[in-house]
């Protein structure tokens, strides 16, 4: 496949490694390193990758799924807002399975809520002027990978002048989060494999701050094996050279600057909320998005009586540590059994990039003959 | 008295009447109503134009309430029957490379192959929704009908039910058949053993990505067809060459990943598939790719699984490659004895991952 296969090609994977392997020992301590996004999380797993590191390196898995980020009251607030007579809601598919405090869009859509599940926003305008008497609500959920999409489709719908639209937006930004994870005490990481698609839309600039302010490397990185080979390599030679620099691994599709067309959309559209309540890590100022008030006519907030309450999570749930990479999802108490993909306590166990769902999908045999060897049997397949 | 009976030009009469009354009549609605449900004229008639002349055999032919058959006939095919049947409700009713039609009758004759049995009848009921064009029918049963004559077996009874608009989706179809196996063959999902070989048939998620496509929300263009195809031939020809099977189950919803674990959970075994040797299309990857799918747990109508002791695996892999359905067969992995119940995968880098149950349906990623 075009643009593909040269990215999985194990021999070009076993040089990368022998690479790896030999700065190793040139470092003489174990090093730590976050993948951000959870769609490197699912790559890491899909392709074995840990597996195939030295044990050296250890992977820390990071808060970069933004199904898994959304705090169950807002879930709570989007299923209140499908299960209204008058509404076509649209979402994404990975949002189906989402749990709220009480029932998931999918059990919602079951029970009579007339929920679609599409592959574009765009394609929610449709719906709207196929239903002239309904209104349609789109779930606007993402990092700043999906954000310019949202902020396309409320300008089609201003162009259009399309009434019965509206998107409640629950848009993420990425580098609050960083900004917080670097200033927790707990984490003590070596360097960060920087998200491929946020960075296609911001470039690499922003980044800059975890370079100058925390001296830690970063290398923004595709989603192929051969991708995240390459920018652990690049992360250990800053390191072995005793540099902290915001590297490219992935400049076939990112630039420094970013998209300036998909900036300046999302620059018309949406303000920075104030703050914004992200699962496992609170509150963190100036992290989301909202639309701003030229556009409330398409803002679901403004449309609806939401309840907008804070629920807390399940009390055996780990999913904070495990977002913040304190934990390993093999180490939280319910992992594995009473949460499970069928039955998720919490939203890392549902989103097929949450840390838990990949461990449990792919990885918990492995972990399981990881455990038996160190004579540390936890974990139950 | 017969009224009739005194007036021999009103006799002649009423046997024009008669004869016109029980002549078999087209249906000449261009829509399904609720008549056609009603058990009157209308369904009769539609049952004589779509089905009865389409599905053209002598059991049928009776229109009794029930197929009956020689039992002696059958016991010199086998020594056991085999009994299975399916509903099919797929959307859209036609796709590149098959219908719902043909997938009604090759569904449940794969369903009926995998048992080592030799398909012989079918039935078919259909539930139509009040509004389907009756040339959509009329298409579906020709493809059923041709789909019979291809696999040499028959459609033998059938039962039509009409529903008000909306209450179902325009059609329906569910298949019941019945097949002999002969002697000496005991397929089963439970017979798996460590060493043996997994093979399968050919390319996988053409089915599943066929339907993706022709559904039309994805504005992807590609000329991947449906596999639908009977795969009884395929599996006549490996049990003449090794009646030893082990397991053989066709990877239809769910996809192989769904088989492999239902046959590593049957037999309380693992299984290792190498990355490497399953087959699947360029452009099927491609569409996975795009939407966040794995084409290890795409639908499939025309691929067979089968599981063999090591020592007979190069001669039913030979067996299956001579075979049209089974031209592009390849070994794409063995059996383990431990962890128990878990599939894992080799990796394209060497390394071993689980392939899981599905939860729920496959959903496409965000981003």
């Amino acid at each position: 496949m075009k643009y593909v296969d040269e990215f999985r090609d194990p021999h070009k994977a076993e040089a990368l490694l022998w690479q790896i392997e030999k700065l190793c020992p040139i470092l003489e301590k174990p090093i730590k390193i976050m993948e951000v996004c959870g769609g490197h999380t699912h790559s890491i797993f899909k392709y074995g990758i840990e597996e195939v590191l030295p044990k050296a390196i250890e992977l820390i898995h990071g808060p970069g799924c933004p199904v898994c980020v959304m705090p169950k009251g807002r879930l709570d607030d989007v299923i209140a807002i499908s299960q209204n007579p008058n509404v076509i809601f649209a979402t994404f598919g990975d949002a189906m399975r989402v749990p709220g405090s009480k029932t998931s869009l999918l059990q919602a859509k079951a029970q009579g809520a007339d929920i679609r599940m599409l592959y574009s926003p765009l394609d929610s305008l449709k719906i709207a002027k196929d239903n002239p008497d309904k209104e349609v609500v789109f779930f606007a959920l993402g990092f700043e990978t999906t954000a310019p999409s949202t902020a396309f489709t409320i300008l089609q719908a201003a162009a259009e002048n399309i009434n019965n639209f509206s998107m409640f937006c629950n848009h993420v930004l990425v580098i609050p989060a960083l900004q917080a994870l670097l200033d927790n005490p707990d984490l003590q990481l070596d360097g960060f494999i920087g998200p491929g698609h946020v960075s296609m839309v911001i470039g690499t600039d922003p980044y800059q701050f975890i370079s100058r302010q925390y001296h830690k490397p970063i290398v923004i990185s595709g989603f192929e094996p051969l991708d995240i080979l390459q920018s652990i390599w690049m992360l250990l030679q800053q390191l072995v050279d005793n540099r902290c620099e915001v590297e490219n691994q992935y400049n076939r599709l990112v630039e420094k600057a970013g998209n300036k067309v998909a900036i300046a959309a999302m620059n018309k559209v949406f303000e920075v909320r104030e703050t914004f309540d992200w699962r496992g890590l609170g509150d963190i100022p100036d992290s989301g998005f909202k639309i701003r008030s030229e556009y409330a006519q398409f803002d679901a907030e403004h449309k609806f009586t939401i309840p907008n309450l804070k629920v807390a999570d399940h009390k055996a749930c780990q999913c904070g540590e495990i977002l913040k990479g304190v934990l390993k999802p093999w180490q939280c108490k319910v992992f594995g059994t009473a949460c499970t993909p069928e039955t998720p306590i919490g939203t890392c166990m549902v989103s097929s990039e949450g840390a838990c769902a990949a461990y449990y999908k792919y990885g918990r045999f492995s972990q399981v003959v990881k455990e038996r060897e160190t004579g540390k049997e936890r974990v139950k397949v | 008295m017969n009224i009739f009976s005194a007036n021999s030009s009103a006799n002649s009469l009423f046997q024009k009447i008669e004869q016109v009354r029980r002549r078999r009549s087209k249906v000449h609605d261009t829509n399904i109503t609720l008549a056609h449900g009603s058990g009157g004229k209308a369904m009769r008639d539609l049952i004589d134009d779509i089905f009865v002349s389409n599905f053209d055999n002598p059991i049928l032919s009776q229109l009794e309430d029930q197929a009956t058959f020689n039992l002696t006939s059958l016991m010199q095919q086998g020594d056991r029957l085999a009994f299975t049947t399916d509903s099919y409700v797929v959307d859209p009713l036609f796709f590149p490379g098959s219908d719902i039609g043909e997938l009604a009758v090759n569904g449940t004759i794969n369903d009926l192959a995998v048992s080592g049995a030799k398909p012989l009848y079918l039935t078919c009921s259909v539930i139509l929704e009040e509004g389907l064009p009756i040339e959509t029918l009329r298409r579906v049963a020709n493809s059923m009908q041709a789909a019979a004559k291809k696999a040499d077996i028959q459609i033998v009874t059938g039962d039509t039910k009409v529903v008000h608009r909306g209450a179902a989706d325009k059609l329906f179809i569910n298949t019941t058949g019945i097949g002999v196996i002969r002697p000496g063959v005991a397929i089963s999902a439970h017979n798996i053993q460590p060493k043996d070989v997994v093979i399968i048939n050919g390319e996988l998620g053409n089915h599943g990505t066929a339907i993706l496509i022709a559904r039309g929300e994805l504005a992807l263009e590609t000329d991947i067809e449906s596999d639908c195809q009977p795969l009884h031939d395929l599996v006549e020809t490996i049990l003449d060459i090794c009646p030893e099977i082990h397991a053989m189950r066709d990877a239809t919803r769910g996809g192989l990943a769904t088989v492999l674990n239902e046959f590593a959970l049957s037999s309380n075994v693992a299984i290792r598939v190498n990355e490497q040797s399953i087959p699947i299309r360029e452009q099927v990857k491609g569409v996975c790719e795009i939407l966040g799918l794995d084409p290890l747990y795409l639908a499939n109508e025309g691929k067979l699984v089968v599981v063999v002791g090591r020592e007979n695996a190069d001669k039913v892999l030979s067996a299956m490659q001579s075979h049209p359905a089974g031209k592009n067969s390849c070994i794409i992995g063995e059996v383990i004895s431990s962890p128990p119940g878990i599939v894992l995968l080799k990796t394209i880098f060497g390394a071993e991952r689980i392939v899981d149950m599905l939860v729920g349906d496959q959903l496409p990623r965000i981003c």
